[in-house]
């Protein structure tokens, strides 16, 4: 009988890897500071210790070498990870993701496998500013060819890490900086939370209720999860009810879960941390706005996102910016007392 | 290392394969593109015809694929640019499925959905890409799957002067080099980079100096010429089978058309071609091969005639084949 334990979103992300690669020699990892080190956010922990450097492979501080070197492998049946530190550090090598990464395997006719999973680290709130604070998800779910996993908590980190790993397609996977578990970050608590020992996966587009409720539903994902899971205890004790929808999964999405619940509900109130505009958000007030001839709802969509501004540095102006507790409950409280215009 | 006679026949025969499809992809390319069957007050049209889009065709630049290519073996990896048919016939890739892509039918090698700069051929372990210095990161990574799958497989990247100043050459090179790769590094200098010659765009003269950077060997192949090509490229895949890294190889070669088909050329000295064409690799090698007595005129005949057959039937096999459902569009996103 397999146990559980508690474990951090990065020990679970680690354990997914080492599994993977014990049951896998296909399986290794490349990026900066994955070796000794065990990744800047703990992502390999552990693992050059048990696999060598042959399998964890510290890379020079050449990310489209590397990432098109996952590429190059991966299409001669290698099934690389790489790390890529930060969100941010895409820049220097975009094209070897969204011009190839993504679209070879589609300009082959699907002759082309590329089974890679590129993980890299997201998210602010700890005063790192704009080179290294953003979410950016959004846009690499925005370029077709790309899965895009973006899990809140340990238990759903390793479970997607080893369907990404098994996956005969590039994944992108995303961790939220705030909610790794790590000793020098503070966290949210239900990030940390029980994993078992066995390996197992969890399969993508499947979103799951963090919370259930009736009067309004929040859509988050990753670390605004958590917020959005506070804020609904805010708001129970104004007998507001709200179910909190965790898409886990942006590519596929379940948009099936958000319709059902905002069914139930009437109202929509979308959180999260990547930019406002042209995003997340968007993409799924429109998916629910498609869909208003089975959907009624009782107030307008609300959507709370970084609004068109890079993070800034200083404590109150990034606060300011990247989406609260509170500001979940004031856009809740709103949705309660909005009111839809009838067609005649 | 000298190439056999076996070899020496694969070679010439292979660049006149290479010429006369380039050539028959100049004539091709142009069908439906001029007045009077286009929009009125356009010279040409690029989206028109049977093969729309953007053409770069290498003739010229032959001696580069085959002088390598005459080392690889099926299990060997090349990637190419976006200028890569010579890269794809020296290794193998079928014509009628690289032609039918080209035209944008359903039998292609991507089913119409990549075209001339994206042909990828798993089975011939060919690929390329229509960015510049884009083939060189992937190589690495073909380059590292052998070597960890324990094989002597080598992987060549092909790229052009002007991708030799991007940053994927010196993070590949540095890479490759530092993990000991088996992978090859052939810099083809046509000196145009589109339109800008080398000495507008490059501090150095020779690419290959640019090897001592990574500490690793570098030769440089002054004439367009497929023997030296050979001789060149045979010195370092051996070396890279062996165990013993990569290699940066840089040919000086001449392109005879323009950067893309319906270039105007304004930046080439007029008459420029033609002298470059008074040293066609070619017939150079074609002497070559009379003076050792393996070539005279019948052989020259029943050669020119075979070639001409596989290139026709490769085009009459595009040209026959259907177009994609469009719909087809939407599927192979994910394998």
């Amino acid at each position: 009988m397999a146990t559980a334990r508690k474990l951090t979103m990065a020990q679970a992300v680690s354990e997914a890897i080492g599994q993977e690669m014990e049951r896998d020699p296909k399986v290794f990892v490349m990026g900066e500071d994955i070796g000794k080190y065990g990744g800047i956010f703990g992502a390999t922990g552990g693992l050059l210790q048990r696999f060598g450097k042959e399998r964890i492979m510290d890379t020079p501080i050449s990310e489209s070498a590397f990432i098109g070197a996952a590429t190059g492998a991966a299409a001669e049946g290698m099934r690389p990870i790489a790390e890529l530190m930060f969100v941010d550090f895409f820049g220097v090598c975009m094209d070897q993701i969204y011009n190839h990464l993504a679209k070879n395997t589609y300009m082959s006719g699907g002759a082309v496998r590329l089974p890679v999973v590129l993980m890299t680290a997201i998210g602010g709130g700890y005063n790192d500013a704009a080179q290294h604070s953003q979410c950016l998800y959004g846009l690499f779910a925005h370029v077709p060819g790309l899965k895009v996993v973006v899990p809140s908590n340990a238990y759903d980190a390793k479970g997607l890490m080893i369907q990404a790993i098994r996956d005969d397609n590039p994944v992108m996977y995303f961790f939220h900086k705030g909610i790794m578990g790590l000793p020098w970050m503070a966290h949210f608590e239900g990030s940390t939370n029980e994993v078992p020992e066995e390996a197992y996966t969890l399969p993508f587009g499947q979103a799951r209720a963090a919370r259930e409720g009736k009067d309004v539903t929040i859509v988050a994902l990753s670390q605004m999860v958590h917020k959005a899971v506070l804020a609904a205890g805010v708001l129970e004790k104004d007998g507001i009810s709200a179910e909190v929808i965790d898409l886990r999964t942006l590519v596929p999405l379940d948009i099936d879960a958000v319709v059902r619940s905002v069914k139930k509900t009437g109202r929509l109130l979308i959180a999260d941390e990547d930019y406002l505009n042209f995003g997340l958000t968007g993409e799924i007030a429109a998916l629910v706005a498609e869909r208003l001839d089975s959907v009624v709802l009782r107030s307008p969509v609300r959507r709370l996102g970084v609004p068109g501004v890079p993070i800034p540095y200083s404590r109150p102006l990034e606060q300011f910016v990247v989406p609260q507790v509170n500001g979940i409950v004031d856009a809740c409280r709103e949705l309660m007392r909005g009111k839809v215009l009838r067609a005649a | 290392m000298e190439p056999t006679s076996e070899q020496l026949m694969w070679m010439y025969e292979t660049m006149i394969l290479i010429r006369e499809y380039e050539e028959t992809m100049a004539n091709t390319y142009l069908e439906g593109k001029l007045p009077p069957n286009i929009q009125k007050g356009l010279a040409f049209d690029i989206g028109s015809g049977p093969v729309p889009g953007e053409m770069h065709l290498a003739a010229g630049q032959e001696p580069v694929a085959v002088g390598v290519c005459a080392h690889l073996r099926k299990e060997d990896t090349v990637v190419g640019t976006h200028r890569p048919h010579h890269f794809a016939i020296a290794k193998g890739v079928p014509l009628d499925r690289m032609t039918a892509e080209m035209f944008g039918k359903a039998t292609g090698l991507g089913r119409g959905k990549g075209g001339h700069m994206h042909l990828f051929d798993p089975e011939h372990k060919f690929s390329c890409s229509g960015i510049v210095g884009a083939s060189l990161p992937p190589a690495c990574g073909a380059a590292l799957a052998s070597k960890k799958m324990g094989k002597d497989w080598v992987a060549v990247a092909f790229f052009g002067e002007g991708a030799a100043n991007q940053g994927t050459f010196h993070e590949s090179l540095n890479l490759a080099a530092l993990w000991g790769l088996p992978a090859i590094f052939v810099c083809e200098d046509n000196k145009y980079a589109i339109s800008v010659e080398k000495t507008e765009s490059t501090a150095i003269r020779s690419d290959a100096d640019r090897a001592a950077a990574y500490g690793i060997a570098g030769i440089a192949v002054p004439r367009n010429d497929a023997i030296e090509v050979y001789e060149a490229a045979g010195e370092a895949i051996a070396r890279a089978r062996k165990g013993g890294g990569p290699t940066l190889i840089e040919v000086k070669t001449d392109r005879y058309m323009g950067h893309f088909q319906g270039d105007a050329e304004v930046y080439r000295p007029k008459g420029e071609v033609g002298e470059l064409r008074k040293d066609d690799p070619i017939p150079a090698l074609g002497k070559h091969l009379r003076g050792r007595g393996l070539l005279d005129d019948a052989k020259e005949a029943a050669l020119r005639e075979k070639v001409h057959a596989r290139v026709g039937q490769a085009y009459e096999f595009a040209r026959n084949s259907p177009y994609p459902e469009p719909r087809d569009a939407l599927a192979h996103v994910f394998a």
